[in-house]
């Protein structure tokens, strides 16, 4: 039998079947040091246990693609011999335990798993999902979320540029916190987290450890219950000065050829690094935590290995090369520890003053873990809420619903949020947040990358095949509305306890959905992040998938934005409206009601509409492009007014097919995809009906900027005639006043 | 004859580059980093604290960079009358190490703020305003959590009686309203000079404000301003003086 009692191996998270593979890797039994290292790098979290099967049929390659998974990050070619490196990853559950903390480490991983990569970090995205705003909780909650991101991202210097924000009853007690980091590197100095080199040295640098965060991997591998305010312990406190020292010390060690490989410590820390790294070199690490830099007395090997302290790297040193590296971390006031060295005989030793407490073959914790393939089965629920039967007609006025659309927090001007990051340091933000894409500029070369994340858990929860197509969808298109080709994108796959088949199930869709699309719109996945256990007493969150897509600009003086660019353009509507209401913010906002088959993706389609928003703003046919998205037409038309001073628009457009009572509201609201509307100087208007009628792609001038109103016709009927300004009003003080209330 | 700039690098600051960039490849100036740990300015005509987050603020905002090493060589700069311009950090840098009076506070909403505002140039004849227009409206992002100004009021009608008032945040229109103070410093001020008057700081970021593309240009005559007067000879011989 087992050398420990069942309740220290639950503490670990490892079922009897495990324990039992860990003893026959091992031919014994694990001392209590080997049995906490196999917990945290078996743990979902690390392993990727469930998700692992699934995830092995995304497209990875590609002929830009540098880097694809396995890495700390991934990397495609952006011309000129630059490399752009990004992944997304999320910090979900240590940001509703600690929401300040538990952000702020989250954008701290992130940006460690960027510059590992050789690359310079020069911006941030984040992709938030919260419940509804009038529960105190969850104000209270966004706001600590909120200001953890702006306070380490401003303080190390890397701009937030862009994301999403949605909310929905369902993230109550999971909200998900998912960050997106992009880097820029030379092609052929992209750094890897290697470790090989009999004899070589490795480095220890950064933070002290402590006794934070142990078990935070598997703290994110368990469900929350109404306990879960106790494993506060476990989530980190984030350090921006450190990781800012650490950066650029990095960085400049970079440039000598004195390093091998190195690795940030973030889940599962030292034990990770060091195994990881160890795996891929196909090399053994022989360490003592004794030489360990420690803040606190008495720790235990078992507490060195697992502490999740922030802001750590590891290195791996050429011989001989060991006083430079070190010269460099002293300039930057660090101490870089020699912790041990490189072996050859594949095993991740752990000693305590020479004495040895853990011999592990590193391939047993990493390549060799567990892989499940979890059963699936359709969700009872799926039947009923994709039926949708809408009222004999409408409940409200078009105009009044475009008011309340327009006050909904998911559509919103997100100022409140997006003023708190500093989205214009490194001088490089040429579209700022708010307008879709967010896109930067390569300086040194004429190029800028458009960068976008976009999920709606909605439409995933209704169908997570189709919900996952239209994520990456939208993310493609929002980048392409900028002028970009979408180059290479990231996932950051958010669900609930897989062990329950019908999330599996919903895991499993969703996987072969992004698959599809990404397949079809030829973007290949670089990398990304996988948090399953979203789930609170039982109760788990709409399946989740987040996309992050890299699109690269050719010229930065093409680049477009989503707001009118002056009075009297020609509107164009590109793509088709059809009726198709499911899961859209019309029936929620309006009718309270969240049921039906979210839109429909014809992918070629899709991929040909891209085409031409890419093709036609490298010609310099276009003055703005912004997709519909929530909200359909009528949002997205006002959206385009925005922030222009008033310049209003006057359109009329052809009718959709619904009864008689629908057609005018399912016009205006109806979600359909692969709809953007573009603004075109008169002059060329022809060509770019042409261009689209050659691409097959549907496209209709439908009116005028202008006018300082926002009046829609449909078939010469006037449906809604609302002032820019009282719209604008509107849709700027909805998700303020949430804020402000707490403050009076 | 290029004006040479110094842009001193502290441990987390992080416009550094900003400045750099905007001095050597905007204006096409010369441009070198000075470490903090470094004594001599290598014979610059000019010198810019830039933006960031010295030393992580962790005490207060400026209160440990004071202390770095370079400092004394910034101050004996200053006193011979050398212009020094402190932005954002660089300001709060300049504040604390008593080159210039009053003190930061938390922004009056206690929440950091990133945004485009407009400020207004009271003085010129300081070295980095003497290209502006009497009250030309200037528009530059913010970007601090503690960018809310104060000093006494005895301090505060010395400033205003030596004129050492430089920026005051303003509406579009130019007016001073509270409204378009973005912090609740006192008397809008966002920006000042010493006694002398060649020692400028505020809290707005000029260098991310000399392109069109970026969305401003408008922070450029900050940086022109003071290569104008050094092309004239209108700086005192500081940097002969250093040399």
């Amino acid at each position: 039998m087992s050398a420990f009692d069942k309740a220290t191996l639950d503490r670990h998270g490892l079922n009897d079947d495990e324990y039992q593979r860990i003893v026959k890797a091992l031919g014994r039994e694990p001392t209590m040091t080997e049995l906490g290292i196999f917990s945290v790098m078996w743990s979902e979290h690390c392993s990727y246990k469930s998700s692992r099967v699934h995830l092995r049929n995304l497209p990875t390659t590609g002929p830009r693609v540098l880097q694809g998974p396995g890495e700390n990050a991934g990397a495609v070619d952006i011309g000129d011999g630059l490399a752009a490196v990004f992944k997304i990853e999320s910090h979900n559950h240590p940001s509703f335990i600690e929401p300040y903390q538990g952000a702020a480490t989250g954008v701290g991983g992130i940006i460690r798993d960027i510059f590992t990569m050789g690359a310079r970090p020069i911006a941030l995205l984040n992709s938030l999902r919260f419940g509804q705003l009038d529960d105190p909780h969850v104000r209270r909650n966004m706001d600590g979320v909120v200001a953890g991101i702006a306070g380490y991202g401003n303080s190390i210097g890397i701009p937030t540029v862009g994301g999403e924000i949605a909310f929905e009853e369902c993230y109550t007690g999971n909200p998900l916190v998912n960050v997106f980091c992009l880097g820029l590197a030379r092609a052929d100095e992209i750094v890897k987290g290697v470790a090989k080199g009999t004899g070589n040295p490795v480095y220890y640098v950064g933070s002290k450890t402590g006794r934070d965060g142990i078990h935070g991997a598997t703290m994110a591998s368990a469900e929350f219950d109404e306990n879960s305010a106790e494993k506060r312990p476990a989530v980190q406190v984030g350090d921006p000065f450190m990781e800012k020292l650490l950066l650029e010390a990095c960085l400049e060690v970079m440039q000598t050829d004195a390093l091998i490989g190195i690795q940030d410590m973030g889940a599962a820390g030292l034990t990770c690094s060091t195994c990881e790294m160890g795996a891929r070199g196909g090399a053994g690490i022989d360490i003592d935590v004794t030489h360990v830099p420690q803040r606190e007395t008495g720790m235990t090997p078992y507490e060195i290995m697992l502490s999740e302290s922030q802001e750590r790297m590891l290195l791996v040193v050429k011989r001989g090369r060991e006083r430079e590296v070190e010269e460099i971390f002293e300039k930057w006031d660090l101490h870089a520890a020699h912790i041990g060295e490189v072996t050859d005989d594949g095993l991740m030793r752990v000693r305590e003053r020479g004495t040895v407490v853990a011999e592990i073959p590193t391939r047993a914790l990493t390549d060799d873990a567990p892989v499940y393939r979890r059963p699936m089965e359709t969700p009872a629920y799926l039947a009923d809420v994709q039926k949708l039967t809408l009222p004999a007609k409408p409940l409200v006025k078009d105009g009044d619903a475009l008011r309340r659309l327009l006050a909904s927090p998911v559509i919103a001007n997100k100022r409140w949020v997006y003023r708190q990051y500093d989205h214009m340091v490194r001088t490089n933000t040429l579209v700022m947040p708010g307008a879709g894409a967010g896109v930067v500029r390569v300086k040194g070369t004429d190029r800028a990358l458009a960068l976008s994340v976009d999920g709606n858990g909605r439409y995933c929860y209704l169908d997570p095949y189709r919900g996952a197509i239209l994520a990456v969808a939208e993310a493609a298109r929002n980048v392409a509305c900028a002028g970009a080709e979408p180059i290479g994108a990231t996932n950051c796959l958010n669900f609930g306890n897989p062990e329950r088949p019908e999330i599996m199930w919903q895991f499993g869709r969703a996987v072969e959905g992004i698959t599809a699309a990404c397949k079809a719109l030829e973007i290949p996945i670089t990398g990304g992040n996988v948090s399953l256990y979203n789930e609170t007493d039982g109760k788990a969150i709409y399946p989740t998938p987040v996309l992050g897509v890299v699109g690269l600009i050719e010229d930065a003086s093409k680049v477009l934005g989503r707001s009118f660019k002056g009075t009297g353009d020609a509107i164009v509507l590109v793509g088709e409206t059809r009726l198709e209401f499911g899961g859209s913010e019309y029936l929620k906002v309006v009718h309270d009601l969240i049921a039906g088959e979210p839109p429909n993706v014809d992918l070629q389609a899709e991929k040909a509409l891209q085409h031409l928003l890419a093709s036609a703003s490298r010609d310099g046919l276009l003055r703005s492009a912004h997709d519909c998205a929530e909200g359909g037409l009528a949002v997205t038309l006002a959206e385009c007014t925005f922030g222009t001073g008033g310049i209003g628009l006057t359109v009329d457009v052809p009718a959709v097919a619904a009864t008689a009572e629908w057609t005018q509201t399912a016009t205006l609201f109806s979600e359909s995809a692969s709809r953007v509307v573009v603004s075109v100087a008169r002059e060329n208007v022809a060509a770019v009906l042409a261009r689209a009628h050659s691409l097959g792609v549907p496209a209709a001038e439908i009116g005028t900027t202008g006018n300082a109103r926002i009046s829609v016709s449909i078939k010469g009927t006037l449906a809604i005639d609302i002032a820019v300004s009282e719209a604008e009003t509107i849709w700027d003080a909805a998700l303020e006043k949430f804020f402000k209330q707490r403050a009076a | 004859m290029r004006t040479k700039f110094a842009v001193i690098v502290f441990p987390g600051s992080n416009c550094d580059h900003d400045a750099h960039y905007a001095v050597k490849e905007v204006l096409g100036q010369s441009a070198e980093f000075i470490w903090h740990k470094e004594t001599d300015l290598r014979g610059a005509d000019v010198v810019i604290l830039p933006g960031g987050f010295s030393h992580g603020d962790y005490l207060r905002t400026g209160a440990i960079a004071r202390f770095s090493p370079v400092m004394d060589a910034v101050r004996n700069f200053a006193a011979a009358g050398g212009p020094v311009l402190g932005i954002c950090n660089g300001f709060q840098i300049l504040l604390e190490a008593g080159l210039l009076p009053g003190a930061m506070l938390r922004n009056r909403e206690l929440k950091f703020r990133c945004e485009h505002v407009h400020v207004r140039v009271e003085q010129i004849d300081t070295p980095f305003t003497l290209g502006c227009r009497p009250e030309q409206v200037l528009r530059m992002p913010i970007a601090h959590g503690e960018g809310n100004y104060f000093t006494t009021p005895e301090e505060l009608q010395k400033l205003e009686q030596n004129r050492q008032v430089i920026f005051r945040y303003v509406d579009a229109a130019g007016a001073a309203t509270d409204e378009a103070n973005p912090n609740g410093s006192v008397a809008s001020i966002a920006g000042i000079c010493n006694e002398r008057r060649n020692v400028v700081g505020l809290m707005p970021h000029p260098e991310r404000a000399c392109e069109l593309a970026l969305g401003s240009a408008d922070g450029l005559v900050l940086l022109e301003s003071v290569v104008k007067a050094h092309a004239i000879g209108a700086l005192t011989a500081a940097g002969s003086a250093m040399a």
